[in-house]
């Protein structure tokens, strides 16, 4: 702390001298902080993953450890060829699509909601943030329990819909289960959403928008080439956060149905072959599949918004 | 006279909007409250309506072990509430040693020139997004070679490493909003620089530290996936893995008043959270996103 009063102080001839033995000791103490995050980072990602490259190159069963065979890139072989493996993924891919296109809208107008109401704003942050805050497991649970056949709300309540009955088995197939699982994705996630488009909203200017109006601008007009475009920034971290996360969908699969009825995600399928069929080899070439679409993921949503994620967040 | 109008369409719009985002957050906590108040009869009989017939405070005598229990169900509550204990530990050990980590890193990023920033940001990003999973399998042999397989470490280690690039950010965005130069101010006044750090930056620090402890908190909390994969008893399991764990002995009949009951329980410390620090935990989520 001192050292910053110090070369403030110091004489401007020797300032050059100073600010390169200064800034070389920034740097070294700079480096020094960081390590021990960077360290705790790096020993449960990164050695992980190269043992699960490694892995993924051999035949391992954890019940037959002495069997261990080098196979090359058979596992991957098998992987890619397995009808399975591409259900999950197309599975956890309608997921990630529908839930963050759901959201994005509800969310907007959550948003919208929050940043013109001017009475109760702690509670309605308190209530949005319940959702948030509790444990995914817990949303599950409530949400199977309100689609149970016979223990569940949503068939009384919604009988008057042309498609659902008193007894209508969500859980019974696959798609209506599909619809339970996104249900419960969406209601725990959409606030997260809101929360981040209404920090973008709140960035948009007031006089830029009274402008529009003045001009003559309708509400839509002014929402579509006014607001959006503004927000632009909030709405790629936000669609960047949640599209992987919910790539990753797996307590609420696992809690709903267990992968029956064909609801398996990516996340499901890994777990499954690793944890309890202990086949070491596969699920890491699972692993590493999955490693490889979140980062290709990652990299088509930061192209599509062309907006460079570290300029966003000033860290340029 | 037409401003009017639009004005009044807005504040029953908004009025409309506050209703619908009440009743979207809180109608499935409210659902899994009442169902906590049916007991196992009713439930065992299907009970389709929204409030129990009977108002029952077995699940949470059953539950938190209290009063008679419900024969069979002796044992629920001492794995819920060993499951409830490692919970808060582990939680509470992440998040102290993740945030302590992360205010170390967050300092230098905001404050400092250093070479590998960038690659520090870019790491943390890139773990933020990385697909937990996958390392269940090589974290699961390397755990049980090193015994910390179903240990506290073995959950606290990879807990921090998750929300290292949520608390590095949120801390650093807060910490390039300080008025550091306070601090020389409060030197030229005569404070020493113990003084001016004490006095001056940790009051305008702490409620970012802070801030990023609750989001931590919150992971830790809530993560599921390792927390089955690396547990494999009470001593270690956490609430999560231990609430898939309830099923009781019919497979097609949930215990679905004690499901219901321990989720109440486990919700409660995040709703006390929540109502104390909704404004510091809103300003944490949005801050480490959206500005600079």
């Amino acid at each position: 702390m001192s050292t910053t009063i110090a070369t403030a102080a110091a004489p401007a001839g020797k300032k050059r001298a100073k600010m390169t033995d200064r800034s070389r000791a920034e740097n070294r103490l700079g480096q020094r902080l960081v390590l021990p995050a960077v360290i705790v980072m790096l020993v449960v990602t990164a050695w992980p993953m190269i043992q699960a490259l490694y892995l993924s190159l051999f035949r391992y069963r954890l019940t037959t450890p002495d069997d261990k065979e080098f196979v090359g890139l058979s596992n991957y072989g098998t992987v890619l060829t397995d009808s399975l493996f591409w259900q999950d993924t197309l599975n956890t891919v309608i997921i990630m699509v529908v839930t963050v296109a759901v959201e994005l809208v509800i969310g907007f107008a959550f948003a919208m909601v929050m940043h013109r109401i001017v009475f109760a704003r702690g509670a309605i942050r308190t209530s949005i943030l319940i959702p948030y805050g509790i444990i995914t497991v817990v949303s599950a649970y409530a949400w199977q329990f309100a689609f149970s056949l016979n223990n569940g709300w949503v068939n009384s309540w919604f009988e008057w819909l042309p498609w659902i009955t008193a007894d209508t088995n969500w859980f019974g197939s696959h798609w209506p289960a599909m619809f339970a699982i996104m249900v419960s994705e969406i209601w725990k996630t959409t606030p997260f959403m809101a929360l981040l488009l209404l920090a973008g909203l709140s960035q948009v200017s007031e006089d830029m928008i009274e402008a529009a109006k003045v001009d003559g601008a309708t509400w839509w007009q002014r929402l579509w080439k006014v607001i959006i475009p503004n927000m632009r920034a909030a709405i790629m971290v936000a669609v960047l956060f949640r599209a992987l996360d919910a790539f990753r969908i797996f307590d609420n699969i696992y809690v709903m149905t267990r992968g029956a009825q064909d609801t398996e995600s990516s996340s499901f399928l890994t777990y499954r072959q690793v944890i309890q069929q202990f086949q070491l080899g596969l699920g890491s070439a699972l692993s590493v599949l999955l490693f490889l679409t979140v980062l290709l993921l990652a990299w088509l949503i930061v192209k599509t918004f062309r907006v460079d994620l570290a300029q966003a967040r000033g860290e340029a | 006279m037409a401003a009017t109008a639009g004005a009044t369409r807005t504040k029953v719009g908004t009025w409309i909007g506050f209703i619908v985002i009440l009743v979207w957050c809180l109608l499935p906590v409210v659902w899994i409250l009442s169902l906590s108040f049916k007991g196992p009869g009713e439930t065992a009989a299907g009970s389709p309506q929204f409030l129990p017939k009977d108002w029952t405070l077995q699940n949470y005598r059953d539950i938190l072990g209290f009063g008679t229990v419900t024969p069979g169900q002796e044992s629920t509550h001492k794995d819920f509430l060993d499951a409830l204990r490692n919970s808060f530990g582990i939680a509470a050990i992440a998040t102290v040693l993740s945030v302590i980590f992360a205010t170390l890193a967050a300092y230098a990023i905001a404050r400092l020139d250093f070479k590998g920033k960038r690659l520090v940001l870019s790491l943390a990003l890139a773990i933020a997004m990385f697909p937990v999973v996958a390392l269940v399998g090589p974290l699961f042999d390397l755990w049980r070679t090193l015994g910390l397989f179903n240990t506290w470490p073995g959950l606290i280690i990879p807990y921090m490493s998750f929300t290292l690039p949520l608390a590095i950010w949120t801390l650093s965005a807060f910490f390039r909003e300080i008025p550091w130069e306070m601090e020389q101010a409060a030197q030229v006044d005569g404070a020493t620089s113990w003084q001016a750090f004490r006095k001056v930056i940790v009051p305008l620090a702490a409620p970012g530290v802070f801030t990023a402890a609750i989001l931590t908190f919150f992971f830790a909390w809530n993560e599921f996936v390792l927390a089955i994969s690396l547990t494999s008893t009470t001593s270690s399991r956490t609430v999560p893995a231990q609430l898939s764990f309830f099923v009781g002995p019919d497979p097609f009949n949930p215990p679905y008043g004690l499901l219901a009951t321990a989720s109440v329980v486990v919700t409660v410390p995040i709703i006390i959270i929540v109502l104390l620090f909704q404004r510091k935990i809103v300003a944490g989520l949005t801050s480490g996103a959206v500005k600079g």
